[in-house]
């Protein structure tokens, strides 16, 4: 019996770490795939839209089996519903990652200049908050008490989200380049969603501090 | 034969009260959170509690021996009915028992009863037992759990792995916790019956030396066995989900804590090997599992800053050390009179 449940261990410390990689990935193909939209390289992000279709698929197919596992071979009985939940919330990032990138993909938004530098930032502000809380993650995993360092780094990262977000969405509205009420509409509901992926990650952050309190020896 | 089962049921139904009991103290959290499942949990508590009394359960029993040499079959029938009882009754009345305090004060009242002086000398070591051994758990405790936490947070172990070798730490200890289990409380159970044993020594295939002390406590170990498949499944749900709520790791670290305890005060081996070396050895007293449990929370809870220090339990604790006794004194010694005047059994020599 031991020998079986080191194998599905390591197994599932495998499949964590691999879930993990690709929430960090998602991230990543998010800020590239916005970046190559607002400066005009379409190929390029209809590319980084269909990597993260996959990798949200595939993610989704890992966090699933992991679940099996966890509840077939009994393991970790007493973190097992906040595992579960951690994964499910990371879950929510990849998708609104993916999201976004749809969102761009149907409705092209037509940015102008002056506020390509803002968004380009937004972006990987944003991926910033989704690397810092993977590492979050990973630490609640093996190193419980650098969650909190992490954490810090997750709410420090949104709240610059937060200013990059106001300042984009004030300088949308006081433009007079921007001629159309609608666009800058349209600005301001990309800004917003951009935005959105650090206010998830942020959300996490804070479920991992709590279960990192209730993991301390 | 009939007469001889029917003298020793009320060791073997204290033995079992004991396995339902005290086998929570052991596996209680490794079941209640789901790490152990109970058939695995039971099966290795009573394979050690048997090994640990047939092989080092000479040592306590000696002492309870010493306090008081019950001589007669039907006497030691009644001490340890009148020990039974009391658990049984301070059980049901919520109260933390031991049968280490319920036998101890059954052969008190046995001594009175006989008009046999009891041992003051022997009677203080006991009662110096059980004060000192939630101590000694609390104190392995805090060690143990510092040594823990500091293992862990270096080695940078992953939860699923950690979770893995919690699970084999648990068994590991379990197994040693019923084994130390099995040596320190079996003299309880049928020590009082040592004087009017009605087995002979056997020899299987020449090989296999089995003496009649031995059979009796391969019997009550047996009972302890039966104690702990019939009924510590109850109770160690409410021991993994009530009283001590305790995570998987802190849980390993008071059952290493207190089966270490039990171990001190149980071994001959440990016993001589510290005598030859002229240093101060631990007398073998059978003492109680669920103190020494107790002990080893409060030692936990002292090194997570004194949170959670339940001053409740530790007067309770107190408590048992004196009410225990006494009520099976009392009870022993109206029982005997029963026994000897109304049902003409000889109760002492």
């Amino acid at each position: 019996m031991p020998k079986f449940f080191n194998s599905k261990s390591k197994q599932l410390e495998g499949d964590i770490d691999g879930y993990l990689d690709r929430v960090t990935t998602a991230g990543l193909i998010f800020h590239e795939g916005v970046k190559a939209y607002v400066i005009g390289k379409k190929d390029k992000f209809e590319r980084n839209f269909k990597e993260i279709s996959v990798l949200e698929s595939d993610a989704d197919n890992i966090r699933r089996d992991i679940k099996h596992k966890l509840y077939t071979y009994m393991l970790i009985p007493e973190s097992r519903g906040d595992v579960l939940g951690l994964l499910e919330t990371l879950d929510d990032i990849v998708d609104i990652c993916e999201k976004v990138l749809e969102q761009f993909s149907i409705e092209t938004p037509d940015i102008p200049e002056f506020l390509e530098s803002d968004f380009i930032e937004l972006a990987e502000l944003s991926s910033k908050t989704v690397e810092e809380v993977v590492k979050a993650a990973r630490a609640f995993f093996r190193e419980i008490g650098m969650v909190s360092n992490y954490v810090n780094k997750v709410h420090f990262y949104e709240h610059e989200a937060d200013d990059v977000e106001e300042h984009l969405k004030r300088n949308a509205f006081n433009s007079k380049e921007i001629e159309s009420f609608s666009q800058k509409v349209h600005m301001r509901y990309f800004a917003e969603k951009i935005a959105a992926v650090s206010d998830v990650a942020e959300s996490v952050a804070e479920r991992l501090s709590v279960y990192a309190i209730k993991r301390r020896i | 034969m009939l007469t001889i089962i029917f003298f020793l049921s009320s060791g073997l139904f204290l033995g079992w009260s004991l396995g339902a009991n005290d086998a929570a103290n052991i596996f209680g959290t490794a079941v209640g959170t789901k790490m152990i499942k109970f058939k695995t949990a039971a099966l290795i508590c009573s394979v050690f509690i048997i090994l640990g009394a047939v092989v080092s359960g000479a040592g306590a029993s000696h002492t309870l021996d010493k306090l008081g040499a019950v001589n007669e079959l039907a006497g030691a029938f009644i001490v340890a009915l009148a020990a039974a009882i009391t658990v049984l009754w301070m059980t049901k009345a919520g109260l933390p028992v031991s049968t280490s305090q319920a036998i101890v004060g059954a052969i008190i009242g046995w001594n009175f009863f006989s008009h046999t002086a009891t041992s003051i000398s022997s009677l203080t070591k006991i009662v110096g037992t059980w004060v000192f051994s939630p101590i000694i758990s609390a104190i392995l405790a805090y060690l143990f759990f510092h040594i823990t936490k500091r293992i862990v947070e270096r080695s940078k172990i992953h939860l699923m792995r950690l979770d893995f070798y919690t699970r084999i730490g648990l068994l590991i200890v379990g197994a040693f916790g019923s084994y130390s289990l099995g040596a320190n409380n079996i003299g309880n159970v049928m020590g009082v019956f040592i004087n009017s044993s009605p087995f002979q020594d056997i020899t299987l295939a020449g090989l296999f030396h089995l003496s009649s002390i031995q059979q009796l406590f391969l019997l009550g170990g047996i009972a302890i066995a039966f104690g702990v498949f019939t009924y510590s499944k109850k109770v160690m749900m409410t021991v993994g989900s009530g009283i001590f709520k305790l995570s998987p790791v802190t849980a390993l670290v008071v059952v290493l804590a207190s089966s270490i305890t039990l171990f001190l005060f149980a071994s001959q081996g440990l016993h001589n090997l510290l005598t030859s070396l002229h240093l101060p050895a631990f007398p073998l007293v059978p003492v109680s599992s669920s103190q020494a449990v107790v002990g080893s929370v409060m030692g936990i809870s002292l090194a997570k800053g004194g949170r959670n220090l339940n001053f409740k339990k530790l007067s309770q604790i107190s408590l048992g050390w004196v009410a225990t006794p006494a009520a099976s004194a009392i009870l022993a010694y109206i029982a005997l009179f029963f026994m000897q005047n109304v049902f003409m059994q000889s109760v002492f020599k």
